[in-house]
């Protein structure tokens, strides 16, 4: 049998595509119909679980929740990346103590990020008592005990592990770009900030969808840094998709629950994903 | 803001020797406020974990320790508790090494082999495997993990280290594999086919002539996996067991445990412990690490 050796070494692989990343996704989308709860059964109950899903209150927050930390990351991470890099690109000195700065949250995991600015943001010692202590009595800057800007303070946390990564990406896209195109607008006068709207950015098109894929398969994973900070709290007020899935799962003995909220965290990946896919294999056959 | 054009590129005649220009209080200013939101959290770490609860109570955290203690460092690592078990973050670093060492090894390795099947021994099928494969990094954890419990309980290995990692290996396999596909891609087929001729084989080719060059690969492969798998929480909180519990699960159960007086200089000290390793990993390894999140995520 031809390559027989290298068959029997793809067997890892070829478990691991087909087994777990097909069969396990096809399992759970299964009984994602049926009523299991402490233990997967297969009585199948058609859409229940997905209506009751979105019915309970816990899931509408979490999606809510999912949605105004997704856009803001996304947003927030592209704009600072963006100018982080275009300075650093400006031929500075010190690019690489400023490069190793801006990068070095992203080497932490979620859970030391989340206790860190935990802390910071402790109302009793954190930011909000110093800003007190110097005289602005009467602020209050507690994010993470208030039920309706608790998602930014988590914003805030994720911003500083996360956006170091997009500057990397975005000094490795302006590096690509031809030095020849500085000097035709430079000799054209036109100023500097113009350049990089007009013909840098523009250009760098690339790189924006591959920031924009990076932060968001990153962000429907959010789950330690949440179960850190906040534990989901105030109340629900901070509560995530993923955190959802796996307290159905683990804790409250409702896998059915489990896999419809998991099923619906792979859709909006589809919907996301599948335009991304088309785009890149439509550019590459239109070459 | 108009002559800053002329800095952009290429020298023409003499550069100008002001340091202050307007353009260069923004373009550092800019730098160096960033600077100080990314380095802030570190330093309030550093500066909380040295000091005394009774300074944290009167004091700014922001503000360097007036005495310094190294005790919240010793408790931290020694005598903290979660649950019943008072033997500190200890016992977790020591789970997360036992982790680390065979996951970073045996996902590396396979990956190695998967990569070099991949670029030298393509088979029918074999590029279809590659992209479920590397569409499969998109797919989230939360959808695989419940069917993988049930495959590792019935393996027996449900709640035991090689249960991890085996997860571990699984689900870095993506990013892994694609790393020594592209890396071996590069390699010319000449010496490849000169080995054929000699008579070498499927897996002679492999250890004598792939994996001696492919060093610098492996150094990078190692950052990416070393720093990703001690990152990890919700693997080790799932398939692990209690006695079993890496670093950042046990971490994360000392400081928002309810039970008794927040230590808030215990925490911190613990939670720069446990960021250590990833950030002495970052600080050795420079332009590696950048090159290995560069290559996981552009190409990715």
């Amino acid at each position: 049998m031809k390559n027989l050796n290298a068959k029997i070494a793809s067997i890892p692989m070829i478990f691991t595509a087909l087994v777990i990343f097909v069969g396990c996704t096809a399992w759970t989308i299964y009984h994602s119909f049926t009523n299991s709860r402490l233990l997967p059964n297969n009585n199948w109950v058609g859409f229940d679980q997905y209506e009751r899903l979105w019915d309970t209150k816990r899931w509408i927050v979490s999606v809510g929740n999912l949605a105004i930390y997704g856009v803001c990351s996304l947003v927030i991470s592209v704009i600072i990346g963006f100018v982080l890099a275009a300075l650093l690109d400006r031929k500075i000195r010190f690019e690489g103590v400023f490069r190793s700065i801006f990068l070095f949250p992203f080497a932490l995991s979620f859970i030391v990020t989340g206790l860190v600015w935990q802390w910071i943001l402790n109302p009793e010692f954190g930011v909000q008592k110093v800003l007190q202590s110097l005289g602005w009595e009467n602020v209050t800057f507690d994010p993470l005990y208030n039920p309706d800007l608790v998602i930014y303070g988590i914003l805030i946390a994720g911003i500083w592990q996360g956006s170091g990564l997009i500057m990397c990406v975005m000094l490795a896209g302006l590096r690509g770009i031809d030095g020849d195109i500085w000097k035709a607008t430079r000799v054209d006068g036109i100023k500097t900030w113009k350049t990089y709207i007009f013909v840098i950015i523009p250009m760098m098109k690339p790189v924006f969808v591959t920031a924009l894929v990076l932060i968001a398969s990153g962000i429907i994973k959010v789950y330690d840094l949440v179960l850190a900070q906040t534990s989901g709290g105030p109340g629900i007020a901070s509560e995530v998709p993923a955190k959802y899935v796996y307290d159905k799962m683990f804790n409250a003995q409702n896998l059915g629950q489990g896999f419809a909220a998991s099923t619906m965290m792979l859709v909006s990946v589809a919907i996301v994903l599948i335009p991304w896919a088309y785009l890149q294999f439509g550019g590459k056959k239109n070459d | 803001m108009t002559d800053e054009t002329n800095l952009v590129d290429g020298p023409r005649g003499p550069k100008p020797k002001r340091a202050f220009t307007r353009r260069n209080i923004f373009v550092y200013g800019t730098l160096l406020l960033f600077a100080v939101y990314y380095l802030l959290p570190l330093w309030v770490m550093v500066v909380t974990s040295l000091k005394g609860m009774p300074e944290i109570r009167m004091g700014n955290i922001f503000s360097p320790p007036v005495e310094v203690t190294f005790q919240p460092w010793v408790k931290a690592w020694s005598e903290a508790c979660t649950g019943i078990n008072c033997d500190g973050l200890s016992r977790g670093f020591w789970n997360s090494i036992k982790i680390l060492i065979p996951s970073t090894i045996v996902s590396i390795l396979i990956a190695s082999i998967n990569g070099y099947a991949l670029s030298k021994w393509r088979f029918k099928g074999s590029e279809t495997f590659f992209a479920i494969l590397v569409l499969g990094a998109f797919i989230p954890y939360q959808i695989m993990i419940y069917p993988i419990v049930i495959l590792l309980r019935e393996a027996g290995l449900y709640g035991s280290l090689w249960g991890l990692v085996l997860v571990h290996t699984i689900f870095g396999m993506p990013i892994m594999t694609l790393l020594f596909r592209n890396y071996f891609t590069g390699i010319p087929d000449e010496l490849f086919k000169a080995a054929r001729v000699d008579g070498a084989g499927f897996w002679g080719i492999f250890i004598k002539i792939m994996l001696p060059m492919s060093l610098p690969i492996i150094v990078v492969a190692m950052i990416l996996q070393i720093t990703g798998i001690w990152n990890d929480f919700l693997f080790g909180v799932i398939y692990t067991k209690p006695d079993l519990y890496p670093m950042t699960v046990q971490l994360n159960n000392i400081v928002n445990s309810v039970q008794g007086v927040k230590e808030y200089n215990v925490n911190m000290a613990a939670t720069l412990l446990t960021g250590l390793v990833p950030l002495v990993i970052y600080f050795i390894s420079g332009k590696l690490f950048v090159r290995g999140i560069a290559a996981g995520a552009v190409k990715g």
